[in-house]
């Protein structure tokens, strides 16, 4: 038997690099903004896009892609809202990827969308790893969930163009520092929006929103 | 976790290759692995044994190569090696966004025997 050693020099990820890349085609074909919402399960992701719903209602049209490990709960929480949902369930699966995004959006009427949301899988180490074709990555870090986070899972928050810091209301109960989040987030990624809200109370949820818009019309704009 | 999907990937990879080259069994995968990606190699060792089972990739070992973080300044273009998670340049105090390296996930060669007569008997 001969003994033979191939060089392949491969990534492992590429196929579903070459995946997120089709569906950025076809966001930006339809002139739609998309973002990957991150946070571990209960930050307040379908809670953060409840209120931006309400907030964008009659100014932007939005649709969301909802990725769950088993149930249809957040879907539903979302179709209430009057926004067009679609449920990718992964059976077990800690992430969402490029394929299911592609399927999900055969499922959307995507004629004058202009803002995608894609809600992933509430994990902070899985879903970094794999591009959807989104144009930013936002994640939520809660207060309760401490002020240690972004240095332990440093990749989700270097990756990350807007951190959200939501149950701000919940400060004055717990041991987190803002100052200690600032900090850790400026050494891993200084460009990084910040955002502190409350989903609960509301409150500094109009820069967020502000935000969006300024996205949604500067992709507008780039794509004519 | 996704150590499973990418294990998938990979043993996509390796026996796609192996069919090209006319590799029979498969003895070591080459890995880089960027000390930025999120794997744990003990998880995907185990995951890979998992698929890999009945395939002519079926014992073979993964040897990974750890990548360390070097990010780029795109102000005065130095390359550092990235401390404690810190991402700005140590000469000019900018944030780098843009690594060198650091988040790899590749196979870099495969190692094994071909069905071939290497004359030796």
């Amino acid at each position: 038997m001969a003994q033979i050693k191939v060089p392949v020099v491969q990534n492992i990820l590429e196929a579903n690099e070459r995946l997120a890349a089709l569906n950025r085609q076809r966001f930006d074909k339809a002139g739609i903004y998309a973002i990957n919402l991150m946070s571990s399960p209960g930050a307040g992701k379908t809670s953060l896009l409840e209120k931006t719903i309400e907030a964008l209602a009659g100014r932007l049209n939005m649709a969301v892609i909802e990725g769950d490990l088993q149930t249809a709960y957040d879907a539903e929480r979302i179709q209430k809202k009057g926004v067009q949902a679609v449920q990718i369930n992964t059976d077990g699966g800690c992430h969402l990827d490029g394929n299911m995004i592609q399927i999900a959006m055969d499922a959307l009427d995507l004629t004058d969308v202009d803002l995608l949301v894609i809600e992933n899988v509430g994990n902070l180490v899985c879903p970094a790893e794999f591009n959807l074709g989104e144009h930013d990555k936002v994640t939520i870090l809660s207060v309760t969930e401490g002020d240690d986070k972004p240095l332990k899972y440093p990749l989700m928050f270097q990756i990350s163009s807007v951190l959200i810091v939501n149950k701000i209301d919940l400060l004055p109960y717990v041991s987190c520092s803002m100052d200690a989040i600032r900090k850790q987030a400026h050494q891993l990624n200084a460009t990084q929006q910040i955002f502190e809200i409350s989903c609960r109370t509301g409150e500094g949820l109009e820069p967020w929103i502000r935000w969006l818009e300024d996205r949604v019309r500067a992709q507008k704009k780039r794509m004519g | 976790m996704h150590e499973m999907s990418i294990a998938q990937s990979l043993l996509t990879i390796i026996l796609d290759e192996s069919a090209r080259h006319r590799i029979k069994q498969v003895r070591q995968v080459n890995l880089q692995v960027g000390a930025m990606a999120a794997i744990v190699p003990e998880s995907l060792n185990f995951c890979f044994e998992l698929l890999s089972r009945d395939t002519l990739a079926e014992g073979a070992t993964l040897s990974i190569e750890e990548i360390p973080v070097v990010a780029r300044c795109r102000d005065c273009n130095l390359n550092y090696p990235v401390e404690n998670q810190v991402f700005l340049c140590p000469q000019c105090g900018v944030p780098s966004l843009e690594l060198i390296s650091g988040r790899e996930l590749s196979v870099v060669s495969i190692e094994g025997e071909t069905g071939d007569d290497d004359g030796s008997n």
